[in-house]
Formats: C-alpha cells, sequence, structure tokens
C-alpha cells in the first residue's frame, strides 16, 4: 500500500491530508486563517499558517495513527497561489522530504481540485467547471492534459463575489453555514439592468463589479443589486460551460472548487444539464474548499508513475498554469 | 422549442447549438433558415429576455451591415428582437468543412482564397466574425464562399479582435484539414491580402503570432521553451 501525505497552502487553508490507494482518505487536518476584516492579507495568512503548521501537521499524523516514517512520499501544492501562503507549505513539505528521506511530489492545486471531484464523484470524462475565489476555469482533460476551454478575463468568480459583498459592507464572514453572503443579500430582490460580459468562451466579472457598486452609490436598494450581480455572474458562467459541453460533445459536467458549494449556482448548472441530458457532478461540500487531502491524492497518482522533485528544485510558481500540467496517469 | 412564425413552415431542424437552433424551411414562399434563439431556464425571465432581444438585434443590424458593404452574407428576410427570430436567405451550396475533404486541390484552393475574400472584407468594414471556422463558411454552388453565423460577430476595437478571428481559422486548419493545413492557409490568406492590403496583413499575422505566444495555447509553447 502506498501512502502519501500531501500539503495544501495555496491561500487561506493550510492543510495537511494522507491518502492510500485504499482507503483512501486516512487524515483530513486544516487550519483556516480568517481576516477579521477585508480579504486575505497574504503575509498575514502565511504567519499563521507558520503558526499553526506544526499543530495541523500532527493533527493529520494522530488521525491516520501514523509515524511519519510510514508515508511513502510528500505532495505539496506548489501554485498556482499567494506566494508568502506557497512559501509556507513548500518549506514544510521540503523539510520533511528532506528530513526524512522522502520523495517530494509536486502537484499543481488546480489539477488537484479537479482530481479530488473525480475521484469523490466518480465522473469519468467530465466538462470541469473549476470556481474559486482565485479560479474560473472550463477545462476539459485532452491529449494529456486539462486544455482550457473558457475562462475569466479578469478576476475569478469568488473573487467577484466576495469585493462586492465586502464593499457592499455585508462581510466578512463570506460564508455562514454554507450559505455565500451575496446569495443571502440577493433574498427579495428585483432585476435590474447590469452589465453581462461573455466574450466567446470567457466570462469577465471586473465590469460587473464596477457597475453593481456604481448603482449602489447611485442608491439602488442592496437586494437588488445582489440578486441582479449573481443572476448576471452565475448566468455567464453556466452559459460558457454550455458552449463547451456542446462543442465538445460532453455527457458530464463536473463542479470543483469553493464557489461549487453555492447551492444556488449548482440549481443552474442542473437546469442546463437536464434539458441537455447531461450527468452532473457537484464535489461534496468538505472537499470543494482547499484541502490537504485534495494533493495528497494528485500527489500520490504522480507518485505512482514516478513523479518527484529534488526538495532544492520545488521552488514555488504563483502563477503555475492548469493546462501546463502533464497528466500522466 | 418551435420557431415563431405564423407566415412560414419548418421542415428541417439542422442543428442545436448552445445558444440557438437552426432550422430550415420556407418563409412567404422562399427558401429560409430561422435562426430561433432558445430561452434558458436558467436564467431570470428579465435577464434573458435582455440577453435574446440584444444578440438578435446586434447580429440582424451586423449581417445587414455586411451585406451593405458587398461581403457574401444571407440575406436577411425578418427579424423579430422579442423572441430572438432572425430569419435569412437560404444559401444553397456545402458546408466548406465537408466540401475540402472532397474537393480536388485547385477548387479547395480557389474556395480558400474567396473565404479569404469574404473575410477580408469583412474585417474592412470593421467587424471580426469571433467563430471564423471552415464549418460557419459555405461553398455555393458558383465556388464563392459565404460567411454564415454572425451570432459572435461583433465591432472591431483592436487589431487583436480580427486576428484572433485568423487565429481560430488557423486552428481549424490544423486540427479538421491538418494534412493541408499550410498550402490551405495560404490560399486563404492571399484572398485576404488582396482585399486588405499588404501592410494591414502583415500586422494581422505579427499579432496572431502574438497570441499563439501567449501560453493559452500549448505546442507553441512548448517551442518556446525550448529555443
Amino acid at each position: 500500500m502506498v501512502i502519501v501525505l500531501g500539503v495544501e497552502s495555496t491561500a487561506h487553508t493550510f492543510g495537511v491530508g494522507i491518502v492510500s490507494d485504499e482507503p483512501r482518505i486516512l487524515a483530513d487536518s486544516r487550519f483556516n486563517y480568517i481576516p477579521e476584516k477585508g480579504g486575505i492579507h497574504p503575509r498575514e495568512a502565511a504567519d499563521n499558517f507558520i503558526k499553526n503548521a506544526p499543530k495541523v501537521l500532527k493533527e493529520a499524523l494522530t488521525q491516520a495513527n501514523l509515524d511519519i516514517e510510514a508515508v511513502d512520499a510528500v505532495a505539496v501544492a506548489l501554485g498556482p497561489g499567494l506566494g508568502p501562503c506557497l512559501r509556507v507549505g513548500a518549506t514544510v513539505a521540503r523539510a520533511l522530504a528532506a528530513y526524512y528521506g522522502k520523495p517530494l511530489v509536486p502537484v499543481n492545486h488546480a489539477v488537484a481540485h479537479i482530481e479530488i471531484g473525480k475521484m469523490l464523484t466518480g465522473a469519468r470524462d467530465p466538462l470541469v467547471v473549476y470556481i474559486s475565489g482565485g479560479n474560473t476555469v472550463i477545462t476539459a482533460l485532452h491529449g494529456g492534459r486539462y486544455r482550457v476551454f473558457g475562462e475569466t478575463l479578469d478576476i475569478a468568480l469568488g473573487n467577484f463575489m466576495d469585493t462586492l459583498v465586502r464593499e457592499l459592507g455585508l462581510a466578512p464572514p463570506y460564508v455562514v453555514g454554507g450559505v455565500h453572503a451575496l446569495d443571502r443579500c440577493s433574498e427579495g430582490g428585483k432585476f435590474v439592468d447590469l452589465p453581462y460580459v461573455v466574450k466567446g468562451q470567457d466570462t469577465s466579472y471586473s465590469g460587473l463589479l464596477t457597475a453593481a457598486l456604481k448603482a449602489y452609490r447611485s442608491g439602488v436598494r442592496v437586494e437588488d443589486i445582489c440578486f441582479s450581480a449573481r443572476e448576471i455572474a452565475y448566468s455567464s458562467l453556466v452559459e460558457v460551460a454550455e458552449r463547451g459541453v456542446a462543442q465538445l460533445g460532453k455527457k458530464e459536467i463536473l463542479l470543483v472548487g469553493g464557489v461549487a458549494a453555492s447551492k444556488y449556482l449548482v440549481e443552474k448548472f442542473r437546469a442546463m444539464a437536464e434539458y441537455r441530458n447531461l450527468r452532473i457532478y457537484v464535489v461534496p461540500p468538505k472537499y470543494a474548499v482547499d484541502n490537504g487531502v485534495m494533493i495528497a491524492w494528485t500527489g500520490l497518482q504522480l507518485f505512482k508513475k514516478g513523479v518527484s522533485v529534488e526538495p532544492e528544485k520545488a521552488v514555488v510558481r504563483q502563477r503555475w498554469r492548469l493546462d501546463s500540467v502533464d497528466v500522466c496517469w | 422549442m418551435t420557431v415563431s412564425t405564423c407566415v412560414g413552415r419548418v421542415s428541417k431542424v439542422i442543428y442545436l447549438g448552445a445558444e440557438a437552433l437552426i432550422a430550415e424551411g420556407e418563409f412567404l414562399g422562399r427558401s429560409v433558415v430561422f435562426k430561433q434563439r432558445v430561452s434558458k431556464p436558467y436564467r431570470v425571465p428579465e435577464l434573458d429576455r435582455a440577453i435574446i432581444s440584444r444578440r438578435t438585434i446586434s447580429e440582424a443590424r451586423i449581417l445587414t451591415l455586411l451585406e451593405e458593404v458587398g461581403v457574401r452574407v444571407p440575406k436577411i428576410v425578418f427579424v423579430d428582437p422579442l423572441v430572438g427570430l432572425i430569419v435569412m436567405e437560404k444559401i444553397e451550396g456545402l458546408v466548406l468543412r465537408d466540401a475540402l475533404k472532397d474537393l480536388d486541390w485547385e477548387v479547395a484552393c480557389r474556395a480558400m482564397v474567396s473565404a479569404g475574400r469574404e473575410v477580408g472584407k469583412m474585417h474592412r468594414a470593421g467587424i471580426a466574425h469571433g467563430d471564423v471556422t471552415t464549418s460557419n463558411m459555405i461553398l455555393a454552388r458558383d465556388g464563392d464562399v459565404y460567411i454564415v453565423d454572425l451570432g459572435l460577430a461583433k465591432h472591431v476595437e483592436d487589431v487583436e479582435d480580427v486576428a484572433v478571428d485568423i487565429h481560430l481559422l488557423i486552428r481549424v486548419l490544423e486540427s479538421s484539414h491538418y494534412s493541408a493545413r499550410e498550402e490551405l492557409f495560404k490560399c486563404f490568406i492571399s484572398g485576404y491580402r488582396e482585399v486588405v492590403g499588404e501592410e494591414f496583413t502583415r500586422e494581422v499575422i505579427n499579432k496572431v503570432s502574438e497570441i499563439r505566444l501567449r501560453g493559452r495555447y500549448v505546442e507553441e509553447r512548448k517551442v518556446r521553451k525550448t529555443n
């Protein structure tokens, strides 16, 4: 049995997961950095990661009831993500690998989100919609890589949602009881006209954000702004995904990433999947957000194919693109 | 889904795209193509109506503009933005993608030269197609090429917009007409150059190379890495 320990620290979560072939998930330990106000401050997040990393690591080993010696390889998310945050995870993983003489496996955070989604849902050949605070990508595996079919031209969907509610004075906290503040403030809203932007296969949210805040300053009701901005943002994503499905002839659609936890967004995708006769898979909320398990799981696939990196060469890559990774398993 | 008209008749649905239903039939006794944008259950009604009517109007305006400046596009017979319907003349001929596979070389090249001229005229009129593929070109019986499906067309703001058209065409030649891709593109660009001139063509081609190197398109990036 091969056992891999994975370290995640790309943004607001420092996570350690341990997986094996069967049973798959042996441990899942996380520390979440929640800013008191504003968004993520990369350095503060990193400082908090440093303080909590030993605890998270120990907790994972305790959950798995394993000694670190029993681990066959250490996987780490080297990107894409925030530099200061990434460096904490990279340092922890390099130290473990070097000190205990374990192979170090570099994992792309975006690929990991997709792979954990496939593993947990059983999707085989889906069009993948990866939506989170930092990513909005429509992709599918073709010829050994996740090819990007469409993506945001500016800010990510999650970033748009967070920034909007923050500027409207409704957050943080952004997500309460699994419901995003944008879904909450949309209740009872009426539709007002805001810019809907789809450019070919790509979406764009920065213009919508500016227009929504301008409407707010000119006195439009908050619930109307929330409702309209949400409808436009979600609908444009579903539209682009539908184009992808139509063009690539896919029969499955898989939603991964933190924003996939939005029930309301999933409903929209379900409505599209229904008339297109698609099977829809949604990663469970617990693994929709960042976690160490997904890094360990993807690391396991890579490790079995012999992929590893010397610790001194394991540098972080803040803009490591999804479609530059060879999916060799 | 039904094509909403009471003066025409739909005989055959040709294609259900992500956005619209395309059907053949007749309208006031003429052979036509119906393009019916369809409502999406995932959009709230206000947004759905706005998107459908805006895009219908935009497409109809662009088709009209192109026809006025002499680009071979289908003539509009009827438009109803409220229901998202465009009725247009049916172009008799073959989809260029399929036709290219059976044509002998000279005819194929002539068709690509004609395609290049039409795309050139469209760009010169300030319109970028947004989806220039050989599936969106029809080889008419007279040997000339018509451009169809202006659903993603827009007014050119930057040379990048037209370069994206050319870039997309190259990609289609690579994926659908691999064995003769370079020769076919040469034919296309000679027709294009004839219309827009040497200087503009060079500018566009340079921009295309830049787009390819921007990193979205993997094969090119591999080349760059090894340099």
